[in-house]
């Protein structure tokens, strides 16, 4: 392995030859957790944690050391060795060092580390939390798979095991059967996906002959629309089953079933934005196919409302902040169908979420821990005063979100909302529509999250008997910390350090168009937005006399049907799973009327035939021997009869 | 009046060992019904080694004579261990592999 | 038929001369007549006798088949070695040991004839279907005798076959004596060990006494007198006396018997005329007893009697 590795990388810096160790130290720790069993119980999260911190240092190691080349040399190649030799087609096992690749890297390996720390004392009282952490090895070791790979069926390996992490994770508490059915169903739903990721792979290989981003994306530039589109729909499919896009966006608020760090970490932070590191990576696709993008960008507005509305509603505080999440990767798909230039705000906004959701999920955890694991937050209310940490973290991360300046969200969702508004290709009716969705998003997105921040925070105390709210400990407050400063001060830093410049190399090359309106008017009515949005929820949920019922009261049909996701499941149960159980239904019939009974049929039959030859072996010797004769004279009579 | 004669005199002794085999229970008979067996296969041999001029049919059945002569130090050894055991040297009753 | 008889006619080579015709069907005729004891001898030691002289007329039929060497190595080892055997193990299993005709198998009897009428059939009709070459005949060379020529190819293109048949026959002779080894289930009696046996329980410490001692008779199943003209039963072996096979003194030696009552002073030592003399031994002890007397336990005599 080294000597080959050596060899391989003799062109790549020492650093990035490394690379290879983030992916392996999780996933051996994760081995180990796995097969030590209960042997690890007593040291098992501790390692789970020093593998996470480890890949973490060797990642920040390995970003600094491609930070030193000159820009244009930055993005690297590792090849590991040949995975697959199949004649004419040879596919390298590699890793793309790049800065798109190590954006993420640091994002997963971070937040990651953080939200391990985290667990500790979140899963201190479970018997399974070696598991748990064996699990969420596995899940960041996968997660960097998928982000590091430098060929699309490297990158599906990494996509299927952040999905098997994600349905193990979701179902952890698999005694629970509505968890275990989520579970089922965040993983079907992600099936659904991987078919488009499959399809897309097929088709790839049928025209290219080759899986590898840079052959694929050379191969791109001279292939017909047609292809391409067909690809970019097939990569959008895969992206909408892995972030809960619209159709398939079912499965992520079911997912809340999971312990809150995995939430945070893959439902919020890392995995369900993987749709939009794929639709940014395959860039040279989509570059050149304006439906597809489109569809991108359909797909993202439709969402970005739909979260948007559906968290509205919700009282389930991780279903609220799931809703949200749904909402703010529609910005992202919605930015990344914008082209080059989205591309870039999609990625940073993508980072930006990463830190202020993931610190909002972990103080929904600590809320949690302090109210006996209740989520409803019409039983909460006026925890500012128990829970200063907790309420202060979660503070940034909701302005973070409002994108109220300067915390991190208003220089990443802003930009993706003045980008909307610049028409693509020419054309103004979508610069307005899609730039007027992404400011109305903003718009709900501010009333939702104060609603969620106010039920929870402010108000009058509505919790039920015997809650006696209290602080976490410092095991879960400092990541919580951590992360907050991460939401009030990333956008701002990335904006400094001049992160588009930093990231465009990786992309394909975009320009700046503009805006169809002024950019400090887009701004200023967003911001106004958003602050009535706020304003808003502070009368209805925030003052002291707010009244907020108990029980969820009457209410019209909008809010009834956001309530229930807006029969989300039903369409779904409709329109799949009755007509699927249907067919399943006729086909066990088929399978046990003509199938079985075929099968059975010519058992029994063989049975009879054996049940009558068994009469000969009568175990008397000279039966046999004459069967044995019989057989002789048989066939000296057929040598004769031949001959003639 | 041929060589052909040796041939269906070969046939006879055949039929009649392998017949012995059908009928006889007498385990050692059944054996004895063998040899025959194996004799008539010799007395072909022979009679088509003269019908050729070729001596290698004499080889073959030299041969078999040899293979007989272990083969019956193996049978009669069985035989006599089924007697120790079994008290009969019956064939009919060396059913056990049935079961 | 007709083709051989044509064939015969066109070449005069295929025709026998008329000794070994005479050869032929004497020795035939033997032959196959001697073959059907395998069918319908009762006895296995007649096949077996009858079987030996199918041997040895096979043997002048291949001296006049020209291969002198087989005819002597069919004497030797099928008549000399592999019949012997078989009388040494039907001796093993008793001599007059005699099987049943009574088949056991519905239908095997029938079916065994037709089995074999049909293959007398398929083979009888091979042979006469077929064309037969010109006899050649064995070439005879005065330089090299049959063993000699049959030698040379043996050892040169048959080398390897002849290691191989080597090994096959020393695999049998292990395999025989491993087949019929039999591990010794209890500790074997040493003689020390009786003495002590028989000083423990009381028994008698000397030989018994011979049997026909004073008798007129000094057959082993006449039982010897003491010096008051008792008999005395120990003197008669153990199997005899267990068969009732014992003779009474009163049969072969009126005179000797005492004109009194018999047997007053020994009144157990004399069972009433003719009876079994009443025999309580456990089956080690018989065994005891037979050895010390000498002789062998011989176990299974009554079966195979019977």
């Amino acid at each position: 392995m080294t000597e080959n590795l050596v060899l391989a990388a003799a062109e790549v810096t020492p650093a990035a030859s490394a690379a290879w160790l983030v992916i392996a130290i999780p996933l051996v720790s994760a081995g180990i957790l796995l097969l030590a069993g209960r042997l690890a119980d007593k040291w098992g999260h501790l390692l789970g944690v020093a593998a996470s911190a480890a890949s973490c240092v060797v990642a920040c190691w390995v970003f600094f050391a491609m930070l030193a080349q000159p820009a244009a040399e930055r993005a690297q190649d590792v090849v590991l060795g040949t995975w697959i030799a199949g004649g004419s087609f040879t596919l390298d096992l590699g890793l793309q060092i790049d800065q798109l690749s190590m954006a993420f890297v640091l994002l997963v390996t971070f937040v990651g580390t953080l939200i391990h720390i985290y667990s500790i004392a979140y899963m201190e009282h479970d018997p399974d939390r070696r598991r748990f952490f064996a699990y969420l090895n596995l899940f960041v070791a996968a997660m960097l798979t998928l982000v590091m790979a430098d060929s699309y069926l490297v990158l599906f390996v990494g996509w299927e095991g952040v999905g098997l992490a994600s349905y193990l994770l979701i179902g952890f508490w698999n005694y629970r059967t509505e968890y275990a059915v989520a579970a089922k169903k965040a993983f079907i739903a992600n099936r659904v996906g991987d078919v488009g990721m499959l399809i897309a792979m097929m088709i790839m290989f049928s025209q290219f002959h080759t899986l590898s981003f840079s052959g694929v994306f050379a191969a791109a530039a001279h292939a017909s629309p047609a292809t391409l589109t067909l690809i970019g729909l097939a990569l959008l499919l895969a992206a909408c089953g892995k972030s809960a896009q619209f159709p398939l966006q079912s499965w992520l608020g079911d997912a809340m079933a999971g312990p809150t760090p995995v939430s945070a970490l893959i439902h919020a932070a890392t995995m369900v934005t993987a749709g939009v590191y794929l639709v940014v990576r395959s860039g040279p696709i989509f570059e050149h196919t304006a439906n597809a993008r489109l569809a991108v960008l359909i797909v993202g507005a439709i969402t970005l409302l739909y979260g948007a509305i559906v968290g509205c509603a919700k009282d389930d505080m991780k279903k609220a902040l799931a809703a949200s999440t749904m909402s703010q990767i529609g910005y992202m798909m919605l930015a990344a169908g914008l082209g080059p230039v989205g591309g870039i705000f999609a990625i940073m906004h993508l980072l930006t979420h990463g830190f202020f959701k993931a610190g909002l999920f972990l103080g929904a955890g600590s809320v949690m821990h302090a109210m006996s694991d209740q989520v409803d937050m019409r039983r909460f209310g006026a925890l500012d005063k128990f829970m200063r940490v907790t309420w202060l973290t979660m503070m940034a991360g909701w302005l973070a979100i409002l994108g109220i300046p300067p915390f991190a969200g208003f220089f990443s969702k802003d930009k993706i909302i003045e980008q909307a508004f610049v028409p693509p290709d020419g054309q103004p009716w979508q610069a307005w529509v899609f730039g007027l969705v992404a400011m109305l998003g903003a718009g709900i997105t501010a009333f939702y999250m104060s609603r969620l921040f106010f039920m929870v925070f402010q108000g009058k105390a509505r919790w039920t008997d015997g809650q006696h709210p209290h602080e976490s400990p410092p095991l879960m407050t400092v990541p919580m910390i951590i992360l907050s400063l991460g939401s009030i001060g990333l956008g701002l830093v990335l904006t400094l350090v001049k992160f588009d410049e930093y990231l465009a190399p990786a992309l394909v090359e975009g320009h700046h168009g503009e805006p169809v309106l002024n950019q400090y008017v887009i701004m200023g009515s967003t911001l106004a937005l958003v602050v009535i949005g706020a304003w808003i929820a502070w009368v209805k949920f925030g003052t002291k006399t707010a009244v907020v019922p108990v029980l969820p009261p009457a209410a019209d049909g909008l809010v009834r049907a956001a309530r229930a996701d807006l029969y989300q499941d039903t369409l779904n149960n409709a329109l799949l799973v009755v007509p699927g159980q249907a067919l399943v239904r006729g086909t066990t019939e088929v399978d046990e009327k003509v199938v079985d009974g075929a099968v059975r049929g010519i058992g029994a039959l063989f049975q009879s035939i054996g049940s009558v030859v068994s009469r000969l072996q009568n175990g008397y010797v000279r039966s046999y021997a004459a069967t044995m004769l019989a057989g002789v004279i048989l066939l000296v009579a057929i040598v004769l009869a031949v001959q003639g | 009046m041929t060589v052909s004669a040796y041939l269906i005199l070969a046939s006879i002794l055949f039929t009649i060992g392998a017949v012995t085999v059908l009928v006889r229970r007498n385990a050692i008979i059944v054996f004895m019904g063998i040899e025959l067996m194996l004799n008539a296969a010799n007395l072909a041999f022979l009679t088509f080694s003269r019908m050729w001029g070729d001596l290698t049919g004499q080889l073959a059945a030299f041969f078999v004579m040899v293979v007989a002569a272990a083969e019956v130090v193996v049978g009669l050894a069985i035989i006599v261990s089924l007697f120790r055991t079994r008290r009969t040297v019956s064939v009919d009753d060396e059913n056990l592999m049935r079961h | 038929m007709s083709a051989m008889t044509t064939l015969a006619a066109t070449d005069p080579s295929l025709v026998m001369s008329v000794p070994e015709q005479i050869l032929f069907w004497t020795v035939g005729a033997i032959v196959v007549l001697a073959a059907f004891a395998l069918l319908f001898s009762k006895r296995a030691v007649v096949t077996a006798c009858a079987i030996v002289l199918v041997m040895v007329g096979l043997c002048f039929l291949y001296f006049a088949l020209q291969a002198p060497f087989l005819g002597v190595a069919q004497l030797v080892v099928y008549t000399g070695a592999i019949m012997m055997l078989f009388v040494f193990v039907l001796m093993l299993v008793g001599v007059d040991i005699s099987d049943s005709f009574i088949e056991t198998i519905r239908g095997q009897r029938p079916l065994g004839v037709l089995f074999g009428l049909g293959l007398l059939a398929c083979l009888g009709g091979a042979v006469l279907k077929s064309t037969m070459p010109p006899v050649q005949g064995i070439p005879q060379d005065p330089e090299v005798s049959n063993p000699s020529a049959l030698a040379e190819i043996l050892f040169s293109n048959y080398a390897f076959t002849l290691e191989i048949t080597g090994c096959l026959l020393i695999i049998a002779a292990l395999g025989a004596v491993i087949m019929t080894h039999r591990v010794r289930l209890t500790k074997r009696i040493t003689q020390g060990e009786i003495a002590a046996i028989r000083l423990r329980d009381g028994m008698r410490l000397t030989p018994p006494p011979a049997p026909g001692n004073y008798a007129r008779h000094n057959a082993a199943d006449i039982p010897a007198l003491d010096a008051g003209g008792d008999v005395i039963e120990d003197s008669v072996p153990t199997v005899l006396r267990m068969r009732g096979q014992v003779h009474r003194l009163k049969g072969v030696a009126q005179d000797l018997l005492p004109d009194e009552v018999p047997a007053t002073r020994r009144p157990d030592a004399v069972p009433p005329a003719g009876d079994i003399p009443a025999v309580a031994e456990t089956p080690q002890q018989l065994a005891a007893e037979a050895e010390a007397q000498g002789r062998k336990p011989e176990a299974g005599e009554g079966e195979v009697k019977s």
